[in-house]
């Protein structure tokens, strides 16, 4: 089925989320749509799919104008959408996924459960998946779950098929796959819309590519166009995709971990015998995929977890059992993977959250009232120094962009005298500029001498900054391998797999 | 857009059995609580004399004889079986097993009979009395929690039970009286449900307001109303407003006259025949078809029911309205059953007591309705044992259901998850 949009536009009060956006997806093509975080591409692909009403502009199908009222408008009309986040109900089972909202019944509303399990089945041996449509999706790993929205969408006919930011939760294989999963669907006929902001995947899959950029469509490219040409049109501008580093002059060690053991309060561990070293002026990257225990890493160095065995040495001094202020007054830097959760405080002024960290006394503090001026002063030189957009230091954090909100965290957090930076996701949904910004400042931390943790389920980000790579799988070190590693020795690595010559 | 919301990490089978493994370590520490308190018994409180259970009703098929054993002999006889019931499920648990559901309700039966044994010492305990008074007692709990299971299950916490059972019983007493028939009491009770339901979305789910803060106020208000209401019309004109026509007593022919179970069962009035079907309608409804499946998804994730074009907020309106509908019938079988006419504050708490049956009852109708059974077996065990002269002072066994419930819900309910939209409104976008 051909797929247009025309001019679509949405509004959310004075913001443009999409200006007049246009795009043809032909029958059994896939359609790449390449754009930053906030780009409006996931506002776009709610239109489409019903979730919300365009302003302006129309949704053609096969040259035929359509109204989507909702989800069931589209879902009847053939547009079928696997989401980023996905849109299954854990404690219900392959098949009831599948069949909710498009149930056959019998009697007075009674389920046929044979009919959608025989539905999954039939369409998993079309695609040579491995299903049993009665396991529990909460039981299934994100990758098969992705496959459970892709039968779903199937089972309704999909003739146009969504995919928002598909590769965010896989492995590098788990990608892989996918990506030959969407050929398959292409060669059937089906056509496609990848969603994504990883020019290397689009690029691989993609038969056209629509960028966008702040709502408007700014460009369209092939996969032949490289990725400082895609690059610079999903950005506006030239931008540097190398982060330039000189090699590190690693020091002694001074972060030192030792059999570290972390569970819950239900008694599930979340990691096991994780040991290493970061030494000062190096960065260690962490890789691997989301939730295999990298959160829970962080948080144990911070003292933020309740359960802790084992040995957290920071020059010589242990931080296991401290309480979270010792362990920040011992020198700990800490961006936190969820800004906007546990970085920031979303209706304090910028000047409140710069000092969060140095509540208790000097240099903000004065017999338990804040000092005013010292407080403006400092704040007003961070906005100039890391480049924040903000109307000023009087603005809340929750006014700021995704990326000038990390950047007054980071600013926070680099400007004490740091013995150890934590880095969990920091560039996680901001725009290129201040990813290359946040980039500099964390190798400027490194340069000075502080040893720094980087977590980080990009592994391009990975790759860039590290010196040395920890992989964590299901919440061990799979192994701690140089920073120049292949991506294919990692991706295998990412999956659990220990490739010969590398010691854990 | 959340561009940080975490992924879920697949349940493994460890995690369970590791879960399960620090859970089953309850099983035999509350048995063996169970098992010294009552061997306090024995020891410090030994009674002299026998105990007499009476099964049989003279209109049974055959009769069962009266049993009378004698008190002490018996209770030490039932503390020994006691302690092996703990011996064996810690050894099961040491095992790495879980203690068995059988091995419990035994466990729970024996310490029953043994209390029974002591308490009653000298008297004669009407079996028939003591379950088939339980059933009558738990009717508006089984309602009330019904009512519950469905609207959590939809993701509305059903604060406002009490409301609705109050409100129904107030609608029953009124329209019982003047329609003259317990039928119409009935259709205005549910209707009265239906409406404090109604409030309650109104709120909750169209206002995102917080709905346990709804709930409760919903409560209060309906005390008030209802009180007003009562002191100012129905005190004065008792004939015209509060003399309520009842349910009579229905016997099932045939099976009324199994012993023991037919009266307790089919010896009844019929709102406890409709709770019966309502039970199984529930149940049914909520596991085997298109509606229950898509109420089910609307409390776990409202988002991804919306995207496969379910309308969550009117599948959740529906919901509540029907749960207010079961409720309020709960509320009518205090006036049209239990008590000649209405009276304020007539439920004393007892959509509390549902509440706490449907957490007990793990969001499920049966079980739900099972410990509704439960509280209303406890609630009438105090009555009868205030009644024949037990050694416990009266005061401590109306605390009975109430102390029951918080050990239910604190202790013994284990591994049971809400559904996980409960109590969250439902923003689109």
């Amino acid at each position: 089925m051909k797929l247009e949009l025309r001019g679509i536009t949405k509004r959310f009060g004075p913001l443009v989320a999409n200006d007049r956006i246009s795009l043809t997806v032909e029958e059994g093509e896939i359609h790449g749509l390449l754009g930053e975080n906030g780009a409006g591409k996931s506002t776009l692909m709610n239109v489409l799919y019903g979730l919300y009403q365009a302003d302006e502009g129309e949704i053609l199908l096969d040259g035929e104008a359509t109204r989507f009222a909702g989800p069931g408008d589209a879902m009847a009309a053939g547009i079928g959408m696997v989401h980023q986040h996905f849109m299954l109900i854990p404690v219900f089972t392959v098949a009831e996924n599948v069949m909710l909202g498009n149930e056959s019944t019998g009697f007075a509303g009674t389920l046929n459960i044979d009919a959608a399990r025989e539905r999954v089945r039939e369409i998993s041996a079309r695609f040579g998946f491995d299903l049993n449509p009665d396991a529990l999706i909460e039981t299934l790993p994100v990758g098969v779950q992705q496959r459970v929205e892709i039968i779903k969408a199937l089972s309704r006919d999909a003739k146009v098929l969504v995919f928002d930011e598909p590769t965010a939760v896989l492995t590098p294989q788990e990608t892989d796959e996918l990506m030959a999963i969407m050929r398959q669907l292409k060669e059937s006929g089906t056509s496609i819309v990848f969603i994504s902001h990883k020019l290397r995947e689009i690029r691989a899959v993609a038969d056209r590519i629509t960028v966008i950029r702040r709502g408007a469509v700014v460009g369209e490219a092939s996969p032949t166009a490289t990725n400082a040409e895609l690059a610079a049109l999903m950005v506006g501008r030239p931008v540097e995709l190398t982060v330039h580093k000189d090699p590190a002059k690693p020091g002694a060690d001074a972060l030192v971990v030792r059999d570290l053991k972390v569970t819950d309060a239900t008694g599930h561990v979340h990691l096991e015998s994780i040991s290493f070293a970061i030494a000062t002026g190096e960065v260690l990257g962490v890789a691997g995929v989301q939730g295999n225990g990298q959160t829970e890493l962080t948080e144990a160095l911070l003292g933020l977890q309740a359960h802790v065995q084992g040995s957290v040495e920071l020059d010589g001094h242990q931080l296991v059992g401290k309480s979270v202020r010792k362990v920040l007054e011992s020198g700990v830097g800490f961006i936190p993977e969820d800004r906007q959760a546990d970085g920031l405080v979303g209706g304090f002024t910028l000047a409140e959250n710069l000092m969060l960290n140095r509540s208790h006394g000097k240099p903000f503090v004065r017999f338990g009232t804040i000092r005013r001026k010292a407080l403006e002063a400092f704040a007003s030189d961070k906005l100039v120094e890391y480049d924040v957009r903000a109307s000023g230091i009087e603005a809340t954090a929750n006014q700021l962009s995704g990326g000038n909100q990390q950047k007054v965290v980071v600013a926070r957090e680099l400007s004490r005298d740091l013995r150890l930076l934590v880095a969990a996701q920091p560039t996680r949904g901001v725009d290129v500029g201040s990813i290359e910004f946040i980039h500099k400042q964390v190798v400027a931390a490194r340069d000075s001498g502080v040893p720094v943790l980087l977590v980080s389920t990009e592994l391009d980000e990975i790759a860039a900054l590290s010196d040395r790579i920890m992989v964590l799988f299901r919440g061990k070190v799979v192994g701690i391998v140089p920073g120049d590693t292949p991506r294919e020795t990692l991706g295998l690595m990412m999956a659990g797999e220990r490739p010969e010559g590398i010691v854990a | 857009m959340s561009t940080t919301a975490k992924v879920p990490v697949p349940v493994t089978e460890d995690d369970i059995a590791e879960s399960a493994r620090r859970g089953a370590l309850k099983a035999p520490i509350v048995l063996g609580i169970v098992t010294m308190l009552l061997s306090l018994l024995v020891g410090m409180k030994g009674r002299e004399g026998d105990t007499s259970f009476r099964f049989a009703e003279p209109t049974d098929f055959f009769e069962i004889p009266e049993i009378t054993v004698p008190s002490s002999p018996s209770l030490t006889l039932i503390v020994i079986l006691l302690a092996l019931c703990t011996v064996a499920s810690a050894f099961l648990v040491s095992r790495g097993r879980r203690t068995p559901l059988w091995l419990v309700g035994l466990f729970a039966v024996l310490a029953l009979t043994g209390f029974l044994c002591w308490a009653a010492a000298g008297e004669t305990i009407p079996v028939i009395g003591l379950i088939g008074g339980s059933i009558a007692l738990a009717v508006p709990l089984v309602f009330g929690a019904l009512g519950g299971v469905l609207g959590e299950r939809a993701g509305v916490v059903n604060i406002a039970i009490d409301g609705q059972l109050l409100f129904g019983a107030f609608a029953a007493a009124v329209f019982g009286t003047i329609l003259g028939s317990p039928w119409g009491g009935l259709v205005a009770a549910m209707c009265a449900g239906a409406l404090v339901a109604l409030v309650l979305g109104f709120f909750a789910i169209t206002y995102f307001v917080d709905q346990v803060i709804v709930g409760v106020v919903l409560n209060v208000l309906v005390i008030g109303l209802t009180s007003f209401l009562f002191v100012q019309l129905l005190a004065k004109d008792t004939e015209g407003l509060n003399s309520p026509v009842h349910f009579e007593e229905i016997s099932i022919p045939g099976l009324a006259k199994i012993p023991v179970i037919g009266p307790v069962l089919f010896q009844q009035t019929m709102l406890v025949y409709i709770m019966y079907v309502a039970v199984f309608a529930v149940a049914w409804a909520l596991y085997r078809t298109r509606w229950g499946l898509r109420v089910r998804a609307v409390g776990e994730h409202p988002k991804a029911a919306d995207t496969v074009g379910i309308k969550v907020i009117r599948t959740r309106y529906t919901t509540l309205l029907i749960a207010g509908l079961i409720a309020g019938a709960g509320g009518a079988t205090y006036t049209l059953v239990s008590v000649p006419q209405f009276g304020e504050e007539l439920t004393d708490g007892a959509g509390y007591i549902a509440l706490a049956a449907v957490i007990f009852g793990r969001w499920d109708p049966v079980r739900a309705t099972l410990a509704a059974l439960l509280f209303g077996f406890t609630k009438n065990l105090a009555g009868v044992l205030s009644v024949i002269g037990s050694p416990v002072p009266s005061q401590f066994m109306l605390m009975l259901p109430y102390v029951v419930t918080i050990i239910a819900v604190a202790g013994l309910v284990g591994r049971s998850r809400a559904p996980a939209a409960d109590g969250i409104p439902y923003r689109k976008g």
